[in-house]
């Protein structure tokens, strides 16, 4: 026992992982603490307070922001909703359709919003929506949007399929249960935790985009990156470190909950 | 065609809230170039939701409307030598005689202006200048020179900002080289590129949006910058001059324009009549540091604004110049330096 | 990210009927509005450019030839190798690798000291690392920009300790553009090495060890070239969004020097309104990425054997 955990051990790794940790929270630790900075400019400090929290709220960009926020927000639920949708499906013909000429060819297509540099989608997408003279506005974002949430959703609904003993559906097919019903009572509930964490991944790849909803917004959209970026870039002001907070704790309550819902669904032939 | 029919459905589901008011207005706007107190007002007054889009540039400007935003929006604010652009593109409705009834109300040497004569598409927006300004606590040298941008003193070399809009660049690089802008002289061009290939190694950023921040900041010692920007750099604390130079300066008017294909065309043209209500425009010029061109304006206007020394040209300083439109062949040179520039 | 191509271990076709049902909605999504885009994009970058922005529709090599080929400031000297566009391209290659070596320096003992950690431990570790791969790229960006500006909090703190007396210039540099990159992607290289290792029998490491291997020469011999999947994997995971970045070069770099994503988005968003060419720089760009992926495939396929 006592090589075991010596071959595991490398000396000098657990100092690159402390380190890896710093660089990775350090910037966003920083900004946070500098959210609560009482002072207008945002390179002294005056002291803790809550009045950029408010201003978020309130203050003249408060407005810019709400609506940005409800555009994004939106957005990323509907792109996700369907992208999952889209996701399920091609995930159970893929993974439950038997052995089929163009299967790979199938594959790289549904993957390929994944491989293809967002610039390129960017553009592509741009191209393509004033090739055919489409408006550019909510509709252009929210049809870009559902089409790189699909791979998103699709790898987590796919792992999970895979990892689902065929026995279920079969089972019930020999109790003649339709397709549907299959699906629906039978291979769901299992699938259940691979399909929310398909829609939670799609929602916050969704929520994340900037370059291509930059590329293709139209008059009155922004949504959240878009209008901060507009901002920031105008010096970044101590209510665009508060909103940056806000959007860092509802990232991590995200990531808690896709963590506990796949906690609970681990492993669903062993618990079966 | 249920995947589209579904999305045309969430989509109005999502554009029923913005259509709450009595009717709407989408503006496309040079970013921090209007208070919000002055939209409230507008939109109290006529029951009116607006919408604000910003850019950073002319030329981005051009390029959003030509890349499909045109007929999403109302009005546009762009410079005088794009609104000539846009107008010979065909991004421009025309306002009929007697439609804005406050036309009277544009000071006259702004009524036939090269760019739009007659004021067939535009109204005026406000006008100033475009130089550069220097942190006097970094170089407290002369700064009465181009060459502060283009040949930069060692204190400012690698800490300079430079406006993201080619025009402005350009003919401001012409003004330091004494040269016609749009050249078409070859020597003169390929001075041009020289100057500025050898210039941008002193450069540390590109930005206009970034102008006054990186100042306030001390990200940069010098940047190029409009004369009511860095009067409001210098408000927010930094120790900065703003030059005019003896080679001469750029100066511009920004104009409303009533664009093509206007959603709330009618909407637009209430927007444009306010804001040619001398208190209306006044109140922009006192958040922008601007001057309007607006008769009765200066009434409203802070009193300190027209001796600031933003607003001031110094005596003996070059005249200034409105950036000047190009012919193609001039102005696929002038991508090309451009484009070389970042390289 | 190759999850759905690996056999089961039991093919089930349960639903081959409706096979083609089930995945037409997402062939005719994609198909639609993406793999036409970028047919339609790879058209375009034969087009001929219209003044100020769009498209003729007559056939030229415009695009390309401006790619490759210098002909002066006027378009009419004898052609030479344009440096211009390669060099950005040379750049983005440059800063992508960069970023991939650093954050495979730093990611793989990450990804090993959070995988040999005991199981209740190690989903802390894991959570940890997760957290910043969901934070908006954006907001991150951002909060590294306020960070290592002049007068920001890290010079702050390296002047405070005394080990520098001036500010260290890192904003609106490259060095600065490799840092956020780094920082950008350094969770997609911990993730998939960690998903390797985790799967990593560690009773070959005994075995080495029990022959006497020296423990780096167990980690190099025998761990990595077991674990090189996940290695692989995460290299082209933090590669590929590398090379296309936009918001590392503009908000870090100051937009100063183009990298492969500003040079494409100016074409389109900004001075030089050049589709055709900006299509041209997207479809190169398209093609390194592909190729870059190709390589991957087959690798992993010749690992499978």
């Amino acid at each position: 026992m006592r090589s075991r955990f010596d071959i595991r051990h490398y000396s000098g790794f657990f100092a690159i992982t402390c380190a890896c940790l710093f660089i990775l929270y350090a910037p966003l630790i920083v900004v946070m603490i500098y959210s609560f900075n009482d002072s207008l400019s945002i390179t002294t400090w005056g002291g803790f307070s809550l009045r950029w929290y408010a201003d978020v709220f309130t203050g003249p960009e408060s407005e810019k922001f709400k609506l940005a926020a409800w555009n994004s927000l939106s957005i990323a639920v509907m792109a996700a909703s369907v992208a999952t949708v889209i996701a399920t499906a091609a995930a159970i013909g893929m993974i439950r359709g038997g052995k089929f000429k163009g299967k790979s060819a199938s594959f790289a297509l549904i993957s390929l919003p994944i491989m293809v540099p967002e610039i390129v989608t960017a553009v592509a997408t741009l191209i393509f929506f004033s090739a055919i003279g489409f408006q550019l506005g909510t509709l252009s974002i929210l049809v870009a949007h559902i089409v790189f949430c699909i791979p998103f959703a699709y790898l987590p609904i796919a792992a999970r399929l895979q990892g689902i003993e065929a026995s279920y559906e079969e089972a019930a097919q020999d109790l003649y249960a339709g397709r549907w019903p299959t699906f629906r009572y039978v291979l769901m509930p299992i699938m259940g935790p691979g399909i929310v964490s398909g829609f939670l991944l799609a929602f916050i790849i969704s929520l994340d985009d900037f370059i291509i909803t930059n590329f293709i917004k139209g008059a009155g959209v922004e949504t959240l990156p878009t209008a901060i970026f507009g901002s920031v870039k105008q010096g970044i002001k101590p209510n665009i470190m508060a909103l940056s907070t806000l959007m860092l704790v509802f990232s991590i309550a995200l990531v808690t909950l896709s963590y506990f819902i796949g906690k609970r669904g681990a492993d669903p032939d062993t618990t079966a | 065609m249920t995947l589209k029919s579904l999305l045309t459905s969430t989509a109005l589901v999502m554009t029923a809230q913005a259509a709450a008011a009595e009717g709407s207005l989408s503006v496309y706007h040079w970013f921090e170039y209007i208070p919000q107190e002055l939209v409230d007002k507008f939109e109290a007054e006529y029951d009116i939701d607006v919408t604000i889009d910003t850019y950073d540039s002319n030329e981005a400007l051009l390029a959003s409307l030509k890349a499909g935003t045109l007929g999403s929006y109302d009005v546009a604010v762009p410079g005088d030598y794009m609104v000539q652009i846009m107008a010979g593109e065909g991004l421009l409705d025309t306002i009929a005689p007697g439609e804005l009834s406050n036309f009277g109300n544009i000071q006259p040497q702004w009524v036939d202006v090269a760019f739009d004569p007659g004021r067939q598409h535009s109204i005026p927006y406000q006008w100033g200048s475009t130089s550069f300004s220097v942190n006097r606590d970094v170089y407290a040298g002369d700064i009465n020179s181009t060459a502060i941008l283009f040949d930069p003193p060692a204190e400012l070399a690698g800490k300079i900002n430079v406006l993201d809009s080619q025009g402005e660049v350009m003919a401001l690089a012409s003004l330091h080289l004494g040269i016609p802008q749009c050249t078409t002289d070859r020597d003169q061009l390929r001075a041009l590129d020289d100057l500025l290939q050898t210039a941008s190694e002193s450069w540390a950023s590109f930005g206009s949006d970034i102008a006054k921040d990186v100042l306030v900041s001390g990200d940069a010692a010098a940047g190029m910058i409009y004369n009511g920007f860095s009067a409001k750099a210098r408000e927010e604390g930094a120790n900065i001059e703003y030059a005019y130079p003896d080679e001469g300066y750029v100066v511009w008017m920004d104009n409303v324009v009533l664009l093509k294909d206007a959603p709330n065309r009618a909407n637009a043209i209430l927007f444009m009549d306010f804001l040619l209500e001398p208190e209306n425009i006044a109140a922009v010029t006192n958040y922008a540091q601007y001057a309007a061109g607006v008769e009765g304006a200066a009434e409203f206007t802070d009193p300190a604004l027209a001796s600031s020394p933003e607003n001031t040209p110094r005596e003996g300083a070059g005249p200034g110049a409105f950036i000047a439109v190009c012919d193609q062949a001039t102005q696929e040179v002038y991508d090309q330096i451009w484009t070389r520039l970042r390289s | 990210m190759a999850a759905g191509t690996g056999s089961g271990r039991t093919i089930s076709s349960t639903f081959a009927p409706v096979r083609n049902y089930l995945l037409a909605p997402s062939w005719l999504v994609i198909g639609i509005f993406l793999l036409v885009p970028v047919l339609l994009m790879l058209v375009y970058s034969f087009l001929t450019k219209e003044f100020r922005g769009g498209v003729i529709w007559e056939f030229s090599l415009a695009a390309y030839d401006q790619f490759l080929f210098d002909r002066g400031l006027f378009g009419d000297d004898p052609p030479k190798i344009e440096w211009a566009y390669i060099t950005i391209f040379a750049r983005s290659i440059v800063q992508a690798t960069g970023a991939t070596i650093l954050c495979l320096l730093i990611g793989f003992p990450t990804a090993y000291y959070i995988a040999t950690r005991p199981t209740k431990t190690r989903a802390v570790w894991l959570f940890l690392v997760t957290i910043p791969y969901w934070v908006n790229l954006l907001i991150r960006t951002v909060s590294m920009k306020f960070l290592i500006r002049d007068n920001g909090p890290l010079n702050d703190a390296l002047m405070g300790i005394g080990l520098f007396d001036s500010p260290l210039q890192l904003i609106n540099t490259n060095t600065a553009v490799q840092l956020g990159l780094f920082y950008s992607y350094l969770p997609f290289m911990v993730l998939p090495i960690y998903a390797a290792l985790e799967r990593y029998n560690f009773a070959f490491s005994e075995a080495a060890s029990d022959l006497y291997a020296p423990k780096w020469t167990i980690l190099r011999w025998i761990l990595i070239p077991v674990v090189k999947p996940g290695i692989i994997a995460g290299c082209i995971l933090v590669f590929v969004p590398s090379l296309g970045a936009f918001l590392a070069p503009d908000l870090l770099g100051g937009a100063k020097t183009f990298m492969i994503g500003s040079l494409i988005e100016e074409q389109f968003k900004g001075n030089a309104g050049n589709w055709p060419f900006g299509a041209a720089a997207s479809m190169i760009l398209l093609s390194m990425v592909l190729v870059v992926l190709m390589f991957y495939a087959r690798a992993q396929a010749r690992d499978q054997v």
